[in-house]
């Protein structure tokens, strides 16, 4: 099959529709495929906030704009490492606490995680352990340990989360897993920088009265 | 996004060198990574050249990603691609016009560079992890130090087993990737640098 | 046209002959990256199928259309299209999938193996290139699928997903980390080579058996 040498007009035209055939193939795909991608982002994203925040039935995206809290627009990026937080209400709608997703290096790659904090309390109600490329069998315990997860759900703030090797003594200790140490200190240094800079902006009362 | 410090930078830089070098962590750059080593002085020149390519293919994804990728996200791939092949092809003319010897050194590895999945792969984890215009750079650089660290030990340990006899089977590629097993394994020591314990 | 005999030899080639991981050292980053469990490894294979296949067909189809100067810019737009559409639909179906091989659906696009059958084949007809295709799909698929399966069952004590061995047993980590990456596939590598260099030895027979056993 030989070819004649193509001018350039032919070389052009050729690279032009070869171009806007494969943009209209992305454009449709991309279209039918947004709603379900969309869709599986914010059902493990409400999954995880429904884990760390015990009771919570709905959600809402907060950002911190101008010295407050505001619901995200609608249509905005979602949140990732420190932009915004999510409130979680209950059946009656009455807010339990706010869902702060953080990020922050690990061991081996950086971990992204989410937690649960109730305001009114002052303590950690839950925490999830979202991206993280640890170890296997060692560092990935900081997924699968239970022990070392439950031990988020009840836990102090003030003056910082601890990590103790021996035991917990206090309720702002966290028991660090054997043979992971250092991401068990990730993980609660994620914390403590992300508390340190959310803490004082989340508020610890709604207007109407609750407990 | 995160307020950027110098330890930020300096975390980027050294994760992307060294705790999770691009070769020996990621697998990227396998196709130069065995083609080239086997001279230390090469070795060295690809690096350089793949870590020029990777800063300006870095710049290059920010501007994208800033200014026109919000308004279809799908052409990422395609721009990506098509900017990197552009890079290469003018790197390839400027080294050519500034420094013969060089083009005539690095010969057919020069557009083989368009084909390192390390530059596409970079392009691509800095948009996942969203980071910003210095980042991306220190981002890159760090990247291509790990990739001519890789290039420059695996060259060396070769250069030295150049006359070891070794069975007929494990000659060539099944040797190379036995040493950057090992390699691989020792660079897994670095794990946890500057990770920062309480 | 090719017979049907043919056809089978194309396919054959792309899974023994010319393995384009075991042989011809193609595609290796993903080869390595995600065949940390096998099921990874099996997905990666089916995505690089698909592209490999859709590209073959457009490519070859439109063969005579494309003029010879701009045939790697048109392949590469080609592919990029398929490798984007693959990501998508992966997203979309199956997004834990998606997130265990990462950014590697995005890196099929500069997978040699794809590149390298489009610059070898878009001169011949629809069903050579697609058969090529095929077998060489097949071909990276099995050698992702068996990289993965002794990663994972070593690396893991499973196999797709399923336990194997019991709560007692200590898994080789390493294996399912990247220096173990490296150690399998650098193992199979020889192995292959030596199960190839006999072959040869044993096609060549009786003539120069002298030259043969100065050199082993």
């Amino acid at each position: 099959m030989t070819q004649r040498e193509a001018g350039p007009a032919r070389m052009m035209s050729t690279l032009g529709i070869a171009g806007f055939c494969s943009g209209l193939a992305l454009v449709g795909v991309y279209l039918i495929t947004q709603p379900r991608i969309a869709r599986n982002q914010a059902e493990a994203l409400e999954a995880a906030i429904f884990r760390v925040l015990p009771g919570a039935r709905s959600r809402e995206a907060l950002v911190f704009q101008r010295g407050e809290l505001v619901p995200v627009q609608a249509g905005a990026a979602d949140a990732s490492g420190g932009e915004a937080v999510y409130a979680g209400y209950d059946e009656a709608g009455r807010r339990i606490g706010f869902a702060i997703p953080a990020e922050g290096p690990g061991f081996q790659d950086t971990i992204e995680l989410i937690y649960g904090y109730d305001p009114a309390r002052r303590r950690i109600v839950g925490m999830q352990v979202l991206e993280s490329r640890e170890t296997p069998g060692l560092g990935d315990k900081i997924i699968k340990d239970q022990d070392f997860v439950s031990s988020f759900s009840d836990l102090g703030v003030t003056p910082e989360v601890v990590v103790v090797r021996r035991g917990r003594s206090r309720d702002n200790e966290v028991d660090a897993i054997s043979g992971a140490t250092i991401s068990s200190n990730a993980v609660v240094k994620i914390i403590n920088d992300s508390n340190a800079r959310w803490l004082e902006r989340l508020p610890a009362a709604e207007t109407e009265p609750e407990r | 996004m995160p307020e950027v410090g110098w330890r930020e930078l300096v975390w980027i830089f050294v994760a992307a060198s060294i705790v999770n070098n691009f070769t020996l962590s990621y697998f990227l750059g396998l196709c130069p990574f065995l083609g080239v080593s086997g001279r230390i002085d090469t070795a060295l020149r690809m690096g350089m050249a793949n870590t020029f390519v990777l800063v300006v293919t870095s710049v290059c994804a920010w501007l994208l990603n800033t200014f026109v990728l919000p308004y279809a996200p799908y052409l990422r791939l395609i721009s990506f691609i098509v900017v990197i092949a552009s890079t290469v092809q003018f790197v390839e003319m400027a080294i050519k016009k500034l420094s013969p010897a060089l083009f005539r050194a690095l010969g057919i590895y020069l557009p083989l560079i368009s084909t390192n999945c390390a530059i596409l792969a970079l392009a691509l984890f800095q948009t996942n992890r969203g980071y910003g215009f210095v980042e991306g750079i220190v981002f890159a650089l760090g990247a291509g130090s790990g990739l001519t660290l890789a290039l420059l030990l695996m060259a060396g340990i070769r250069e030295e087993n150049e006359l070891v006899s070794l069975p007929e089977a494990l000659k060539g590629a099944a040797m190379s990737f036995l040493i950057a097993g090992i390699l691989s394994l020792t660079f897994m020591g670095f794990a946890g640098l500057l990770s920062g314990t309480a | 046209m090719s017979t049907p005999a043919q056809t089978y030899e194309e396919l054959a080639k792309g899974i023994w002959r010319e393995n384009p991981v075991f042989v011809q050292l193609l595609g290796l980053c993903p080869a390595l990256a995600v065949t940390n469990s096998a099921i990874n490894g099996l997905a990666m294979g089916a995505a690089t199928a698909f592209v490999l296949l859709g590209s073959s067909l457009l490519v070859s189809s439109l063969r005579n259309l494309i003029p010879k100067q701009v045939r790697i810019t048109s392949f590469i737009i080609v592919i990029a299209t398929f490798v984007t559409v693959a990501d998508l639909s992966l997203q979309a179906l199956a997004p834990a999938v998606h997130k265990e091989l990462g950014a590697f659906v995005a890196l099929i696009v500069v997978n040699c193996v794809i590149l390298g059958r489009q610059e070898a084949f878009a001169r011949h007809s629809v069903g050579a290139a697609l058969a090529d295709a095929a077998g060489m799909s097949l071909g990276f698929g099995l050698a992702l699928l068996s990289v993965g399966t002794i990663r994972e069952v070593l690396g893991s004590g499973s196999l797709f997903g399923v336990d194997l061995f019991g709560p007692h047993f200590e898994p080789w980590v390493v294996m399912v980390l990247p220096p173990g990456g490296f150690i399998t596939l650098g193992l199979m590598l020889a192995v292959f080579a030596h199960l190839r260099a006999r072959r040869e030895r044993a096609r060549k027979g009786a003539a120069g058996t002298l030259e043969e056993r100065r050199v082993a």
